[in-house]
């Protein structure tokens, strides 16, 4: 039935389609006449979206003969990622105006690729997979290399793409090899396939898938890309990185992994609790000798990504649980940090040297406060909600007896506390004065004081995410 | 009132966020009223956790005043106190409003410096009353928050490495029994704190890599908890911490840490190692004893040879909390009454003496030893109020100190007469190191220029030292006020551990005893 497929993907639908007006619309009105708004009709489309999709069900769960699932899990997700997009996209507005980057192309392609990522974590079929994967990752391409009068910005945009071809290729690779030996490309037909004693060429294929979608979420050893584009792009796109796309990809491969591989969980568990431990390690242990604070960044969502991995690599719907609340909570801390790093600046020109901060405390104490409870926060101290994400996916590892990778991961956050506590040094504790500015339109000043408000106030029920994310798991995992 | 130990715990937290909401400013009129709200806040809660001891029944041996919610995850916010903790708890609440009238001096970033103590009382206090595993871990975490940017913001010319290091440190220690607590709520199916205390956790011998771990899983979790609890006590050797944080941290900040904050790792020992591990207890009690043993005899000697006065107030800490160890794993009820006694009684007096050296660093801004000699010329009720805790700290008979000490050896002695033999060797060295600093600072002649102007005590510092005092004689002359109270509960624990202990292994103690 045609019309019940249309309406499980009708909010990608829209989404497509408002961003084919919008650019048309933009192209015919002269050049970034429109940009302003198109910016903020684009969040708004967004912010509706999510409130739609989360407000009830809609159209079956089921499309396209099963190429296309909206159960409760993609829908958690989908929510997750409108929110944090037009998030990013509102409070990185002031910011692109600043540096001359407000070109309309940028919310239209940011809506194009919040469709792929859409499209990513309801795919039940590695050619829907793949298809959302591209249509996100070549719209990032362009972001990333926005600037392109900056050195920085084309090369992280050039890396981003040919190290991202790479991935394409091996995600390719693996999925020729599934359909080889499973015979089909969906992932109903794989689970059944690989019931019992899968065939080698099926495992060789599901390690090829990880390699593409560990490059995604950027986990050790696939990470390489990360610091490198964080620092190049512009910081309100580097902002985006660092959220939607993450959820996105970390869906995805909760998805292959459950939906196509749930069979064999003890086959991928130890690739997966692998790559788990080495980027939290890397993570933690690279980040410590960096200046450059979108580096940092970077390093630590490498680290948060190892968490995440840890809570997928139980294997349980718990884990998955725990894998969506921590990166809930991961998407709202980094929306404030990097709300905060946007407006970083000196005399008008972006700063991210970690050394600036010194003695931000004492010309701007509210601020400083709310960057102190965010850093506590993803050093995962308590009363933070962050400690709650990190106990999340510690209960969900012990559970499925991997102790020592939750032991692994205790020890990791110790030493990754280290960085988060040397800004906080520089912000309180610096001898010298910075000389950094940090003006901030409204909007991005509330982001910042919105998250740290909900890393405060979270402690309370946690906004009552778990029961959300508890469905969405069982949806996922049955 | 069925909410009291909530209301007492979220006081000092709710005078924070006054503070931090409407007090705009950093004039001198805003620094006073910042100081008043805070005093008047700590005030106020000890005046309220009075309710709590007056209500307490000392022969009810299980919890009190418990409050219970349901909260995220399938955890529960409960609290509640019993013979053991409702001590610390008036020890928190007693020792703050003295701790912040001792920073009326400080004119940096005062607002901040309150909320930091204040919140630091909220989270103190919350530990000693947690009666869920993670609500405790949470408070016990948190309090590194505050304590941080105390050392870090308001700390001396060394304080970031010391701030940096304390809190690593701590850090470390503690989510080692994080793991250990999501452990123990996979086990159990819960976090519930009573409900732990009944459940056995397995003791079954087992092989792990090779290594054949004698009491099993309950050996393991106890090592898990005791990496948390030895550094926060701290033990030797994981107690190098502490000297840097003590000597860098503001006066106030070192009360603190000395007098409240080393006794949450003590406190950790009695509600969950004891009663939750007790055949891991039972196998690594003799290797805590030494290394309590060591402990009291190498912070002795290190004190000896300290310059700074703060240091080696730090030092003699560690060797007192050796005795803490040292009567906890005596496994004995003189020796837990003695550790307990012997917390609360260093509370005050290590208190007190970082407050003296506040006192002369006030003055003259060296904590230097050799800066300093012949004080009592010129400042004869300071050389008073120093002796009286320099003598307490020796633990002088009529003295809180005496009876700690005492207390401990007595059931050291029953537990492992080597180890007991040892220690008392400490008491030798802790009057020779705190009466030869006693005598450098405070006696002979006053030849040094820069002190022949020093004042006396003013009012305020004398009237801040009175409650201390009286606490100290009190608790010396009348230990029953302490001991009736914790008597019961010591003896219930003391009850189930025994009785959780395997048949042959209960033998063994009956045997060594």
């Amino acid at each position: 039935m045609i019309s019940n497929d249309l309406q499980s993907i009708f909010p990608e639908l829209v989404l497509a389609i408002y961003a084919m007006l919008a650019l048309v619309g933009a192209v015919y009105t002269g050049k970034d006449k429109l940009t302003g708004m198109v910016t903020y009709i684009t969040a708004a489309v967004m912010a509706v979206l999510a409130i739609w999709i989360g407000s009830g069900t809609y159209g079956p769960d089921q499309a396209f003969g099963g190429m296309f699932v909206n159960d409760a899990f993609a829908r958690f997700a989908k929510v997750a990622i409108l929110i944090a997009g037009a998030a990013v996209l509102v409070a990185g507005k002031e910011p692109m105006v600043k540096r001359g980057l407000d070109r309309f192309e940028y919310p239209i392609l940011i809506a194009l690729a919040t469709v792929g990522m859409m499209v990513m974590v309801s795919a039940g079929d590695l050619m829907a997979l793949y298809m959302g994967l591209e249509l996100q990752s070549l719209a990032l391409y362009v972001v990333a290399a926005m600037n392109r009068d900056s050195v920085k910005s084309t090369e992280a945009g050039m890396k981003y793409f040919v190290l991202g071809a790479l991935s394409s290729g091996l995600l390719l690779y693996g999925a020729s090899l599934v359909y080889g030996y499973a015979g089909t490309t969906m992932f109903s037909g794989v689970i059944a396939a690989v019931q019992g004693e899968p065939s080698i060429g099926l495992l060789i294929g599901l390690v090829f898938v990880i390699s593409a979608l560990a490059f995604k979420v950027s986990a050790v050893p696939f990470h390489m890309w990360t610091p490198d584009v964080y620092e190049g792009a512009p910081t309100p796109v580097t902002a985006l990185f660092a959220t939607a796309p993450k959820l996105a990809a970390m869906g995805l491969f909760a998805r292959v992994l459950f939906d196509a591989f749930g069979g064999v969980v003890a086959d991928w568990q130890q690739i997966i609790a692998f790559i788990a431990v080495l980027s939290m390690f890397l993570g933690a242990i690279a980040a410590i000798g960096q200046t450059n604070i979108k580096r940092l960044m970077a390093y630590s969502s490498i680290a948060h990504m190892g968490f995440a991995l840890m809570g997928l690599s139980a294997g349980t719907a718990y884990g998955v649980q725990a894998m969506l609340v921590y990166m809930s909570i991961y998407l709202t801390m980094n929306v404030g940090t990097f709300a905060f790093i946007m407006s970083m600046e000196r005399g008008g020109k972006p700063v991210t040297e970690i050394a600036a901060l010194n003695q931000f405390a004492k010309a701007e104490p509210l601020k400083a406060l709310a960057m102190l409870v965010l850093l506590f926060s993803l050093a995962g101290v308590p009363p933070m909600v962050g400690f709650f994400g990190k106990l999340y996916v510690l209960n969900a590892a012990v559970d499925a007896g991997l102790t020592w990778l939750a032991i692994a991961g205790v020890i990791a956050s110790v030493i990754g506390a280290y960085y988060y506590l040397r800004i906080v040094y520089f912000m309180y504790f610096g001898t010298t004065e910075g000389d950094v500015q940090t003006p901030m339109a409204p909007a991005a000043w509330l982001m910042l004081m919105g998250s740290a408000a909900i890393m405060l106030l979270g402690v309370i029920n946690l906004f009552g995410i778990e029961g959300a994310a508890a469905t969405a798991a069982q949806a996922l995992v049955n | 009132m069925n909410n009291l130990l909530s209301i007492i715990t979220f006081l000092p937290a709710v005078a924070a966020l006054i503070l931090a909401l409407f007090l705009r400013g950093d004039d001198a009129a805003a620094q006073r009223n910042a100081k008043w709200l805070a005093l008047a806040a700590t005030t106020a809660t000890f005046l309220i956790s009075l309710g709590v001891l007056f209500n307490f029944d000392p022969s009810d041996t299980g919890f009190q005043m418990v409050e219970e919610t349901e909260w995220l995850m399938g955890l529960k916010y409960k609290m509640g106190v019993d013979g053991i903790s409702v001590l610390f708890v008036m020890l928190t609440t007693a020792l703050m409003p003295i701790t912040i009238a001792a920073c009326w001096n400080v004119t940096t970033r005062v607002k901040e410096y309150m909320i930091a103590f204040l919140l630091l009382e909220t989270l103190m206090l919350g530990v000693f009353m947690a009666l869920d595993l993670v609500l405790f871990y949470l408070f016990f975490e948190a309090g590194l928050i505050p304590m941080f940017l105390i050392i870090g913001i308001w700390g001396g010319a060394n304080r970031i490495y010391a701030a940096f290091k304390f809190f690593l440190y701590t850090f470390l220690g503690s989510v080692l029994m994080l793991v250990a607590m999501v452990y123990m709520f996979q086990e159990a199916g819960t976090t519930d704190i009573p409900t732990l205390m009944r459940h056995s956790f397995g003791s079954e011998t087992f092989n792990l890599l090779g290594i054949q771990i004698v009491g099993g899983a309950q050996t393991l979790l106890f090592l898990a908890f005791f990496a948390s609890f030895a550094v926060k006590m701290p033990m030797w050797p994981v107690h190098t911490w502490l000297p840097d944080a003590h000597v860098q941290a503001p006066t106030a900040g070192s009360v603190v840490l000395a007098a409240i904050l080393l006794k949450m790792g003590g406190y950790g020992f009695l509600r969950f190692s004891l009663p939750m591990f007790p055949v891991g207890s039972e196998t690594l009690a003799t290797f805590v004893l030494w290394l309590s043993a060591i402990a009291i005899v190498w912070a002795s000697l290190v004190a000896l040879v300290q310059e700074d006065m703060k240091k080696l107030i730090a030092y003699s800490s560690v060797a007192h909390m050796g005795y803490v160890t040292a009567g906890i794993f005596s496994l004995n009820q003189q020796g837990l009454d003695g550790a307990i006694f012997q917390m609360i009684s260093h509370g005050f007096v290590s208190g007190a003496l970082f407050l003296c050296v506040g006192v002369i660093y006030d003055r003259m801004h060296t904590r230097e030893i050799d800066a300093y000699g012949g004080l009592v010329n010129r400042m004869p009720a300071y050389a008073m109020i120093f002796m009286f805790f320099t003598m307490a700290n020796v633990g002088l008979p009529g003295t809180s100190g005496f009876v700690g000490e005492f207390l401990t050896l007595v059931g050291m002695f029953q537990a492992n007469t080597w180890v007991a033999a040892i220690a008392t060797t400490g008491v030798i060295l802790s009057a020779a190191y705190a009466l030869w600093l006693y005598r450098r600072v405070v006696m002979g002649d006053l030849i040094k220029e820069s002190l022949k102007s020093i004042t006396d005590m003013t009012a305020r510092e004398k009237w801040i030292f009175a409650p201390l005092v009286a606490m100290t004689l009190i608790l010396g002359v009348y230990p029953a006020l302490v001991t009736d109270i914790i008597g019961p509960s010591v003896e219930v624990l003391l009850d189930n551990y025994n009785a959780a202990l395997p048949a042959d292994a209960a033998t063994d103690v009956a045997a060594a005893h």
